[in-house]
């Protein structure tokens, strides 16, 4: 874990020759796929547990979308003092990623509230199996809104001048996406195997007295 | 054909005790209008025509949410949502019959609020009116699901515009834009994509929601 | 602030969340911790009083 933050932190900076906003890019962006990455991977945990009705994707499903839900987070924040730095505000609608993280932050927040007010059990289980599945399309779908909301909300098209990516930086981009990637998995692992010996725990408790 | 039976039988017993109780659609009327009013004094008076569309959806989500947060309440009281999981037929049946009655009450208030917000505010074209429909389809597709969702849950009415709101602003955002665009067409085909898919989705998916 | 100072911030805030993460998993883990020494010392007591009453009736 460690290692992978350092991996993150160290080998990022070695390219900067596109001024130095530029290197928010090496962070931003990987954090923002791997919170793609993890709600898909709820969606899908959630998929098996419709499908096979085994018990265990249930946690999977729920640890995964609170990776995503603090990598989201993580984005927009990052997100934000990227554009702070480059286009000198704190917000933008003309981000489209922007605006979309922001859209499937509030979903996902709605996601907890409703895990955390339903009693728990399969049903439970169930009704937040196919809220995750609601959120992975609806990815897609707000983000093909949102492209399209571009040319009533703001008629001028932001074009962001994104330099094309000489050979060190896309090797700097795919490290650290990576690492990222790791600390996602590795998070995932922790949260998940903690998650799992409490419940043990409880039923462990019940058993014995 | 027995599908659609049951669908009908169910979407006709929703509309029965409406009429019987009218617990819903009197109150939806009446919130319709007085947002609109309410928006009246809440905007600039020299306000274009533009920003009141945007008010005119804010009504229509808060309308659909308030219809939606009491369609599973005549089920839930009296405990027959149980027994109609275990009735017979097909379960998805139930949603579909729920959704018809939910978008009959939606449309019902609309054909009051249309007009209203048409005399109040700025005129609505055809391209407006196909976008408020087909939003309307989605919002009733994705909410009598959701809805389902929240009645089983402690904090229901509390729960479900949260559930609801961010699953509405694609439909937000293709409704304004079938009514402000000069390219409706594009929006209404969005609107229609997102109505398919979101009711592909929860007609498949309800059944695990309602089942124990 | 400089555009030096983002980029530290930018870095800083991820740091900052991921230190905040592991520690409340590392607290979390105490919690495991002791609850599991709980139950061992009572799956204990219950084996020492099991092994000195299972006698008594056979007897």
């Amino acid at each position: 874990m460690g290692l992978a933050v350092l991996l993150a932190l160290i080998v990022a900076p070695e390219d900067a020759d596109q001024g130095i906003s530029q290197r928010i890019f090496y962070i931003h962006v990987p954090i923002a796929l791997t919170a793609y990455f993890c709600f898909g991977l709820g969606a899908l945990k959630a998929l098996l547990l419709l499908w096979r009705g085994d018990e265990r994707y249930d946690l999977e499903s729920y640890v995964a979308i609170h990776q995503g839900t603090i990598f989201g987070s993580l984005t927009l924040v990052t997100g934000a003092l990227w554009a702070k730095a480059s286009w000198g505000v704190w917000w933008t609608w003309d981000s489209n990623q922007l605006v979309l993280f922001l859209v499937l932050f509030l979903f996902y927040c709605a996601y907890f509230m409703l895990r955390f007010s339903l009693p728990e059990g399969a049903r439970r289980a169930r009704s937040s199996a196919v809220y995750a599945l609601f959120g992975v399309v609806l990815i897609p779908v707000s983000f093909l809104a949102i492209r399209l909301a571009e040319d009533f909300i703001h008629p001028t098209v932001f074009t962001r001048e994104g330099p094309q990516m000489s050979g060190s930086m896309f090797l700097t981009f795919v490290v650290s996406w990576s690492a990222v990637t790791l600390l996602a998995y590795v998070l995932y692992r922790v949260e998940l195997t903690g998650k799992r010996i409490d419940r043990d725990l409880r039923e462990l408790r019940e058993v014995l007295s | 054909m027995s599908y659609v039976s049951d669908v009908t039988a169910l979407a006709s017993k929703d509309l029965k005790v409406e009429l019987r109780a009218r617990d819903t659609l009197p109150a939806m009327l009446l919130f319709v209008l007085s947002t609109l009013v309410v928006f009246r004094f809440a905007l600039p008076s020299d306000t274009q025509d533009d920003a009141a569309y945007g008010l005119l959806w804010v009504a229509i989500v808060f309308t659909a949410l308030l219809g939606l947060s009491r369609a599973w309440v005549p089920e839930q009281e009296h405990g027959v949502l149980d027994a109609l999981v275990l009735a017979p037929c097909d379960r998805s049946a139930i949603w579909l019959g729920k959704t018809l009655a939910t978008l009959l009450f939606l449309l019902a208030a609309q054909v009051v609020a249309l007009p209203a917000f048409a005399l109040f505010f700025a005129p609505l074209d055809a391209t407006a009116i196909a976008g408020v429909l087909l939003a309307d389809i989605g919002i009733c597709v994705v909410g009598s699901l959701l809805a389902a969702m929240a009645a089983a849950s402690r904090a229901r009415e509390l729960l479900l515009p949260l559930l609801v709101l961010p699953l509405s602003i694609p439909l937000v955002i293709g409704g304004v834009g079938a009514a402000v665009s000069a390219d409706g067409e594009r929006f209404l085909l969005f609107l229609a994509l997102y109505d398919a898919v979101f009711a592909v989705l929860s007609w498949a998916s309800f059944e695990y929601v309602v089942t124990e | 602030m400089s555009q030096g100072e983002y980029v530290a911030a930018v870095y800083g805030v991820v740091f900052v969340v991921v230190l905040v993460y592991v520690a409340i998993m590392a607290a979390k883990l105490v919690r495991l911790e002791r609850e599991m020494a709980e139950l061992l010392e009572l799956a204990r007591r219950r084996a020492a009083t099991a092994l000195t009453d299972e006698p008594v009736p056979t007897a």
